[in-house]
């Protein structure tokens, strides 16, 4: 079932190109019902896991045996609650796009590969396999934005492909080294995991774990390799940039959780402070430059690596020594941040869109007073930048609320201060929330204001969903907690190793 | 260091006397290279004596003939090799037959077929190749020669006497037989460069340099091997190896034989990584391979490429596998300065042709990353990489036979005229852009998995600093490939825009053998590499280069 669920979306692209001749409107509507489908058939996975801690829907096919490598899939409490994002903001981009008029089919094809590709990396667990998956995520992200983008699209489509690109070779070198290290060499994650390779040898492991880190830190993105995101988001096209912001950045994050935390334990414990001084660095750098925006887009963006930072504080506080309950905590919150960035950022960028599509332009200083024309779109943003900024009631406090109070309470002194700082960061994000609000929402009508008129059905039947999502989690967070939280914990104490 | 020895097997010095009796040679396990020579010699003959209207139906059934029967007969032979057993030598040692061989022969004979198919590609009476070498560019000659439509079907024979060095050149065990092969692997190769039909003073110029390098890289070869035999008394790849272990020679008893040795090895080096083209010896390809037609550009670029290589892992892994310590820092050498050098020339580079050539370059780097490791791993990757790249170039270079200037006029080179590409013939490009991603090693596509092998085998034998640089040089030739993808899908196409000609079915057969290797190779692998690396049967330590790698001994 679950390989059903990741090559659905595929097949159904390759149907789109079967068919010949197909009106677009036939193409968008059945990429909905593809991605509809999809969606509901990750729900009943979610029901049949229940809430134990281990994998299930398992499937592990020979692919490589001289490499011991396998397509090896399954899900568990850190994989469901990405499937299910990714499968309904997949949907969302889908229903976005029926305004879509620029080469619908290849469009449709290209986001269902995506989808694919995406769901395919967080099911698996064969290192070979996700990095195959984890690759052809950057060629898809590329043609999306190269074929669909706007404004210097090829520069920012090339810069993003060759950073990720060597990222992820970086990355592969990582993959290599656990391969070697493992006794007998194997790709597994499951035997890795079992059995943590280069536990032997500190200063392999830690090498290994550089590698990976690079990595994955540039998918993440931390700073200081954050630059291929703003040209990248600004350029790409509404669902582009949410995709972009709400999985594939996830992958990275996914990456540290899957991988890197239970695989080298060791290392990770070593470095705890190294990866929670990045994080820091990243929830600050990015808060402060994301002030300094006149472009939304960007905005919107350098607050991912905010976000992004709070994941890694929070992973790095994982490793740090400390009470075992606060870590746990550290860890669903990171998870929780996971999902309500990727619902929030995703809803942000559409919306983003939607005003790029009425006036062509993201710069906040020519819009203003859009509440009196477009009253809908307004409230939509404001709903969001209350969201992203971490307001009670919405996923992100959740989110960000577990991350402080674990981060605080595992351990001394200094990761006080250190979760003492991060607080800093979500002050200076409330401070630039309301200001984009201020700006554009509320005030004086600026001279594009005219130009935007409200969203149309289609429009908001793609955001509101993600934003509604975020709130029932904001107010009920437990169906989601009760699958993360076993998860969390035997991550907690595979780490503790 | 050269530890001293007593003994020497006086049969090392000896030479092989010459008795009464002939040397037995079984000519079945011989048959795969009987059957192409044969069909060489007899298309010669055909030149002779067969009318020219009937000539090039006649040759081309030929040379597709010998290719297919030959590759058959490998490939049975291959079957008769018992499990666990490496192969074994014939003629008095001096041609090996066994798994390493018979895969890198089938893999010539296999890329051999397309690019005969391409090299057959007959549009409107007219060939890739000059229709009468002999006569003066640009003379009345050469115009009447056009217009009674002259052909040379000496290409066919030529390209099977090519083939056969190919072949043997994987195999020969001794210094001398690898030398001979060398030697009928380029001559018609020269010849071949220089017969292109447009641009000929171009494609002649190239034929000459490549000419000049290749005979001063053979007397380097023939030097190195004089030197080696000073040291070794022997050219029998079995006999070095012997003789590396016992310190050289019984006449350098006292150790004082090992510069002999070095020096041999850095002269065969140079003369085996130029064929290779291995930076700083690389400089023909660019030249050789912008010049020639382009059929047999692809070629050169596949099968010679493969046989290149097989013997350079040969003469490394036998002959010179006991001094790995002495080369392995000249090869580390060798591949870095290959990897960074020709990745970053090639990105500066304006022509198709010119930028493949490069791309040949860097690859060739990274698979002497698995020479390095100098581990059975190794092997079986950098066979893989050689198997996979040979398919996705030669569909490469299948694609740039069909991009034209304008319709009848010559190809287009310069890569601003292919602007554009994707929109006005939407599969041609898209095929372009998945061997461009292969090369580039995108995960799905054989390149993928032939970069993976050869990576994984360098690390595990300890060469991570140059699976960095490899890994880095891989995202400068990422550059390079995407942006002729940008170029042809995302780029306005320029008014005097390249004219795509409709693909005969030989060349489209050629492009579609291409895209499904890639396909195949990247997402089935197991097939092809599980046979290559042998299962380790012994526990035995593990000694300087392994000994279970299928080469025989």
């Amino acid at each position: 079932m679950l390989s059903l669920v990741i090559f659905l979306p595929l097949a159904v692209a390759v149907g789109l190109y079967a068919v010949p001749r197909l009106s677009d409107r036939v193409v968008a509507w059945s990429w909905i019902v593809a991605c509809a489908v999809d969606f509901a058939l990750v729900i009943a996975m979610w029901i049949g896991h229940g809430t134990g801690d281990g994998i299930s829907y398992e499937a592990n096919v020979r692919w490589i045996p001289s490499v011991r490598a396998g397509y090896h899939i399954g899900v568990d409490g850190l994989s469901l609650p990405l499937l299910a994002l990714t499968s309904l903001l997949f949907l969302a981009c889908a229903i976005y796009s029926l305004r879509q008029e620029r080469q619908v089919r290849a469009f449709a094809a290209l986001f269902l590969f995506l989808q694919t590709v995406s769901l395919g990396l967080f099911a698996a667990l064969d290192l070979l396999l996700f990095f195959v998956f984890f690759d052809l995520s950057i060629v898809g992200m590329y043609f999306v934005i190269a074929g669909w983008g706007h404004g210097d699209r090829m520069r920012s489509a090339l810069k993003f492909f060759l950073y990720t690109f060597l990222g992820s070779l970086v990355l592969l070198l990582g993959f290599i080294g656990l391969y070697l290290g493992a006794e007998p060499h194997t790709f597994d994650m499951v035997e890795l995991t079992r059995t943590p390779p280069l536990a032997g040898s500190a200063g392999l492991g830690g090498l290994v774990l550089l590698a990976i880190g690079i990595g994955l830190a540039i998918k993440t993105p931390t700073v200081p390799f954050h630059t291929w995101l703003p040209p990248a988001h600004t350029d790409a096209p509404a669902a582009g940039s949410a995709i972009l912001a709400g999985i594939l950045l996830k992958m990275g994050t996914y990456g540290f959780i899957r991988i890197a935390m239970p695989m080298l334990p060791d290392a990770w414990r070593r470095y705890a402070w190294v990866i929670i001084i990045v994080g820091l660095i990243s929830v600050l750098y990015g808060a402060l430059v994301a002030f300094a925006q006149e472009d939304l887009k960007r905005l919107i963006a350098y607050t991912s690596v905010n976000h992004m930072g709070y994941i890694i504080v929070a992973l790095g506080a994982a490793g740090a020594v400390g009470d075992q309950a606060a870590r746990q905590l550290a860890v669903t919150g990171a998870v929780t941040q996971m999902v309500s960035h990727g619902l929030i950022t995703g809803a942000l960028f559409l919306l983003a869109g939607i005003l790029y599509g009425r006036a062509r332009t993201y710069d906040m200083g020519r819009f203003g007073g859009l509440a009196g024309g477009a009253p809908v779109f307004s409230g939509l943003v404001a709903v969001g930048a209350f969201a992203s900024l971490g307001l009670p009631g919405f996923s992100g406090f959740i989110a960000e609320f577990q991350i402080f109070t674990g981060v605080i309470g595992s351990g001394g002194t200094a990761i006080v201060v250190v979760g003492a700082l991060a607080i800093l960061g979500i002050l200076i994000t409330a401070a630039l929330f309301l200001r984009l609000l201020h700006r554009t929402v509320l005030g004086p009508p600026g001279e594009l204001t005219a130009q935007v008129t409200d969203v149309h059905r289609s429009e908001l039947g793609a955001v509101a969903p993600l934003l509604v999502l975020s709130v029932i989690i904001g107010v009920a967070p437990r169906f989601l907690l009760d699958v993360i939280e076993p998860f969390s914990a035997a991550v907690v104490s595979l780490v503790a190793r | 260091m050269i530890t001293e020895t007593s003994s020497v097997p006086a049969a090392v010095l000896s030479a092989p006397t010459i008795t009464e009796q002939a040397p037995h040679i079984d000519y079945w396990l011989l048959s795969p290279l009987l059957v192409v020579f044969g069909a060489a010699v007899l298309g010669v003959l055909f030149e002779a004596l067969v009318p020219q209207a009937r000539r090039r139906a006649l040759q081309l059934g030929l040379a597709l003939a010998a290719t297919a029967a030959a590759f058959v007969l490998t490939v049975l032979q291959g079957g008769s090799i018992p499990a666990g057993e490496a192969g074994t030598t014939l003629a008095l040692g001096s041609v090996a037959v066994d798994r390493v061989a018979l895969f890198l022969q089938g893999t010539i004979l296999v890329l051999a077929f397309i690019s005969l198919l391409l090299i057959a590609e007959n549009r409107r009476g007219e060939s890739a190749f000059a229709a009468q070498a002999a006569t003066v560019p640009g003379s009345e000659e050469e115009r009447s020669h056009i217009l009674a439509g002259s052909q040379h079907t000496e290409v066919y024979p030529l390209v099977l006497f090519a083939v056969l060095g190919m072949q043997l050149f994987t195999a020969a065990n001794d210094f001398l037989t690898m030398f001979i092969a060398l030697e009928v692997m380029s001559l018609p190769l020269y010849l071949l460069c220089g017969l292109a039909r447009r641009r000929r003073l171009f494609s002649q110029e190239a034929a000459v340099k490549y000419f000049l390098l290749g005979a001063f890289s053979s007397a380097f070869f023939l030097f190195g091997i004089a030197l080696v035999y000073g040291y070794a008394g022997s050219v029998n790849f079995a006999r070095v190896s012997e003789a590396i272990d016992a310190g050289g020679a019984s006449l350098f008893e006292d150790g004082s034989g090992e510069p002999l040795l070095l020096i041999g090895i850095a002269l065969i080096g140079v003369g085996l990584l130029f064929k290779v083209g291995a930076v700083p010896f690389h400089n023909w390809k660019p030249d050789v391979y912008q010049g020639a037609p382009t059929p047999i550009t692809a070629l050169m670029a596949s099968c010679t490429l493969v046989a290149a290589f097989g013997a350079l892992l040969r003469v490394f892994y036998t002959a010179f596998g006991a001094s790995v310590d002495q080369w392995r820092p000249m090869l580390w050498t060798v591949a870095i300065l290959t990897m960074v050098l020709a990745a970053v020339v090639a990105v500066t580079q304006r022509d198709i042709k010119r930028l493949l050539a490069y791309s040949s370059v860097v690859h060739a780097g990274f698979m002497l990353t698995a020479v390095v490791a100098a581990s059975p791993e190794g092997l079986a990757g950098a066979m893989f990489y050689l198997a996979a790249y040979g398919f996705t170039t030669i569909g490469a270079f299948a694609i740039v036979t069909l991009v034209r200037t304008h319709e009848n006029g010559p190809e287009a080179g310069e890569l601003a005229q292919w602007a554009g590409l994707g929109r006005t013939s939407p599969l041609l490009a898209g095929s372009l852009a998945l061997f461009l991603l292969a090369f580039a090693g995108i995960p799905l596509t054989s390149g993928f998995i032939g970069k993976f092998a050869v990576f994984e085998a360098a690390m595990a034998a300890g060469a991570t600093p140059l699976v960095v640089v490899g890994v880095l040089s891989s995202a400068v030739t990422a550059f390079f490939y995407v942006r002729i993808i940008v170029l042809m899908f995302f780029s306005e196409p320029a008014e005097t825009g390249p004219t795509v000609i409709r693909a005969g079915g030989l060349t489209g057969s050629a492009i579609a053998v291409g895209v499904a290797a890639t396909f195949l190779l990247g997402v089935f692998p197991s097939p092809v590499l599980d046979n290559l690396v042998p299962q380790p049967s012994e526990e035995a330590a593990e000694p300087a280069v392994a000994t279970a790698d299928g080469f025989t001994r």
